[in-house]
């Protein structure tokens, strides 16, 4: 489990696609991953996070997407609805909750499409029951989480809070810091999701606002080039179509037994959920270019953090730059699977670790916590919440503070 | 359509189980005119039931399985209750996935295979109790029939939540008493069926299952509308007879008795021109294959 994937072994899958080379009925060419990313000439595009949404799933030859209004995904969800309408996916609708929203993308998905849906904050939250079981059906749904405050009173704000909910539903979970970050994970997500020996749902998460609703410059792959579709019969289950034969599940019912064959298969079952969820990193670690990025991590003192704390933090090294400081960065993007090993690696020599973040729990912090040694130079913060920005300032002050040094005293 | 589908590979044929030889064998897969006067004579697609002795559900789920127009290229939803107890026996494709949640995967389902096989039909068919179908699956129920979604909702309407044992359910008779109505449910029955004709059902049924032909009928004319036209509903009182302190062989005779004159399932039916035009046509040309099958049966010499 967690094993660090050998760079030689390191292997971008390739489509085998019948459809591989072919046009579909926008005129695009039916294309490889690798080739998409890594060979097509990329343009530079100045987009807001919904529009990278929309411009993702242009490319992304994707069946269904079912849409529900909630800030700050609405924009994105409409914005899918009219490339629907262009032609570029065979179904979309809007349904009626979230619940229910899920419920039709696990339909989709059971009947052999790929699927992709938006969700934040409270809309997470009321879908939640679909998540596990979305990941013991097998199903590669992709949802986008732009993440906002989980709340009462109500909140719109960002916040990540919402992410810590999903962390143990079996699904993967990824965690874009950039609307170029939010494209590549798109793309690349269904890629790693529906692989055979993963083949379970991924959460694509992005900060709300921060990101979905600030322009940025991404570069984008032609437009005449789309993924390679979804083959569902590359799926480990049955398709739920009839074309394969009918089988007899079991003799009796899991459900109804309370005996150890029963407790042995659904204990096997979770553990296989999350064996697949571990055997991703195989896939991701070439198509994300590792499940970190790391600078300068042969610092004494060095900050981990994922989403936007990472910009916050970058630029909150820049300034302890300028006093003297030396910091190193670690850029966490998958959350799920956990990059234990390479975490532990590149805080080895780290005396200091600072974790900020956007929400009021501080789970990155535990997470990290619970896997490195000596965890108490694990500094759990700083972390803002509902919906604060959270200043380069106050990462600066906050770990200046903490070494003992002398800080000018932030007007909060 | 065939059992192509079913075939069992030569290399595996002496490892397969016995009943899995008997479906490619006598299964009625493919046979145009299957119906529940099959069961007995050829291979049910139910393998066996879960179910208590006697359960009226467990019968209504043979007759629904053997009245299928085309088991072949039907997947069923279903829900959390009794009957997912006994989706796992069944020879046709099924999704068990929440309590509730089923019309919602059924509309997901249905869009789906109608566009990845657009020149073949494949009939999905939503069967959930009536905890799932009125109570926590009431919306996602009611708005799949206002988005006109093309398949069919079966409810095994048993008035209570039997796999849970025995609680007050909305489509449970006003003032019987009941594990959390202690004093006698306070409101009445829900009316199901006019919601569902209200709602966009161009075909709506209720009846009990005392008699087989009539529920062959219904599911038919369900699936056929669904297919053609939009969304389909049938209610069918399979009653719990343990929680209704019944003995296993008095399910047909509570049946009989609540279909009788002023009982709460005389059989109704609310059907669109629309949907009445099409039965007219498929009841036309199903007669007159009937007849030329026979006429085609008869020795050339008679």
């Amino acid at each position: 489990m967690n094993k660090t994937v050998d760079l030689k072994n390191k292997r971008i899958i390739a489509s085998t696609h019948e459809k591989l080379g072919q046009k579909n009925r926008m005129n695009q060419t039916y294309t490889d991953v690798n080739d998409i990313f890594y060979k097509a000439e990329q343009t530079a595009s100045f987009l807001t996070g919904s529009e990278v949404i929309r411009e993702a799933i242009k490319r992304a030859s994707v069946g269904t997407s079912v849409a529900y209004p909630i800030t700050p995904q609405s924009e994105a969800a409409a914005l899918i609805g009219e490339i629907y309408a262009e032609g570029y996916l065979d179904e979309y609708f809007r349904g009626e909750s979230e619940f229910a929203v899920m419920g039709q993308c696990a339909g989709a998905a059971f009947g052999g499409h790929r699927v992709f849906t938006t969700t934040a904050g409270p809309g997470t939250l009321r879908a939640m029951e679909n998540f596990p079981m979305w990941a013991g059906a097998r199903l590669p749904i992709q949802v986008c989480v732009t993440c906002r405050g989980v709340n009462s009173p109500l909140s719109i704000q960002p916040d990540t809070l919402e992410m810590y909910y999903l962390l143990e539903t079996g699904m993967l979970v990824w965690h874009a810091e950039t609307a170029q970050d939010l494209f590549d994970f798109i793309l690349k997500g269904f890629i790693v999701a529906e692989q055979p020996d993963v083949h379970v749902p991924i959460a694509v998460c992005c900060d709300g606002f921060f990101v979905t609703h600030t322009k940025d410059t991404v570069e984008l792959p032609p437009l005449d080039l789309t993924l390679t579709p979804y083959d569902p019969y590359r799926n480990p289950q049955p398709v739920m179509d009839m074309e394969t034969s009918p089988f007899r599940m079991m003799r009796d019912p899991f459900v109804m037994k309370s005996n150890y064959i029963s407790y042995a298969t659904h204990a096997s079952w979770q553990q296989e959920i999350r064996s697949a969820v571990e055997r991703s990193r195989k896939h991701t670690i070439p198509l994300l270019d590792g499940l970190i990025d790391e600078q300068n991590t042969d610092r004494e003192i060095l900050i981990v953090a994922s989403g936007t704390a990472v910009s916050q933090s970058r630029e909150a090294i820049r300034l302890l730059e300028e006093d003297g400081v030396k910091v190193g960065l670690v850029k966490i993007k998958t959350i799920r699977p956990f990059p234990t090993e390479e975490i532990k690696r590149v805080t080895k020599n780290a005396k200091h670790i600072f974790v900020p973040e956007f929400n009021v729990t501080g789970w990155l912090a535990r997470e990290i916590k619970s896997i490195i040694p000596d965890n108490e130079r694990v500094y759990e913060g700083p972390h803002v919440c509902g919906g604060m920005t959270l200043p380069c300032e106050v990462i600066v002050e906050q770990i200046k503070i903490h070494l003992g040094m002398e800080t000018e005293k932030l007007r909060m | 359509m065939s059992k192509e589908k079913i075939q069992i590979s030569e290399d595996l044929a002496d490892i397969m189980p016995p009943e899995y030889q008997e479906l490619v064998a006598t299964a009625t897969f493919g046979n145009q005119d299957r119906g529940w006067k099959d069961i007995g004579s050829s291979k049910e697609l139910i393998e066996q039931h879960s179910l208590c002795a006697g359960c009226p559900e467990s019968i209504a789920f043979r007759y629904i399985l053997a009245s299928l127009p085309a088991p072949e290229d039907t997947v069923f939803v279903g829900s959390t209750g009794c009957t997912s107890l006994v989706f796992p026996h069944v020879a046709v494709h099924n999704i068990h996935s929440l309590f509730g949640n089923q019309n919602a995967i059924a509309s997901g389902l249905k869009r789906t295979l109608a566009s990845r096989f657009p020149d073949r039909e494949k009939d999905v068919v939503v069967l959930a109790g009536d905890g799932a179908t009125v109570d926590i699956g009431l919306d996602m129920t009611m708005q799949s029939w206002f988005r006109l979604e093309k398949f069919t909702t079966i409810c095994f309407d048993n008035e209570l939540y039997a796999n849970t044992g025995g609680q007050e359910s909305g489509l449970m008779q006003k003032g019987f008493v009941a594990k959390m109505a202690p004093k006698g449910k306070n409101f009445e029955k829900v009316r199901l069926a006019e919601i569902a004709r209200e709602a966009g059902c161009a075909y709506v049924a209720v009846l009990t299952v005392s008699k087989p032909n009539r529920v062959e009928q219904v599911i038919k004319n369900a699936i056929y509308v669904a297919r053609e036209i939009g969304p389909t509903f049938v209610q069918l009182y399979t009653p719990c007879i343990l929680e209704i302190g019944k003995q296993s062989m008095e399910g047909l005779d509570e049946m009989k008795d609540s279909e009788t004159i002023g009982g709460r399932f005389v059989q109704k039916e609310y059907i669109t021109d629309e949907a009445q035009k099409l039965l007219d046509v498929i009841k036309e040309e199903t007669k007159e294959r009937k007849k030329a099958a026979k006429a085609a049966k008869k020795p050339v010499n008679a």
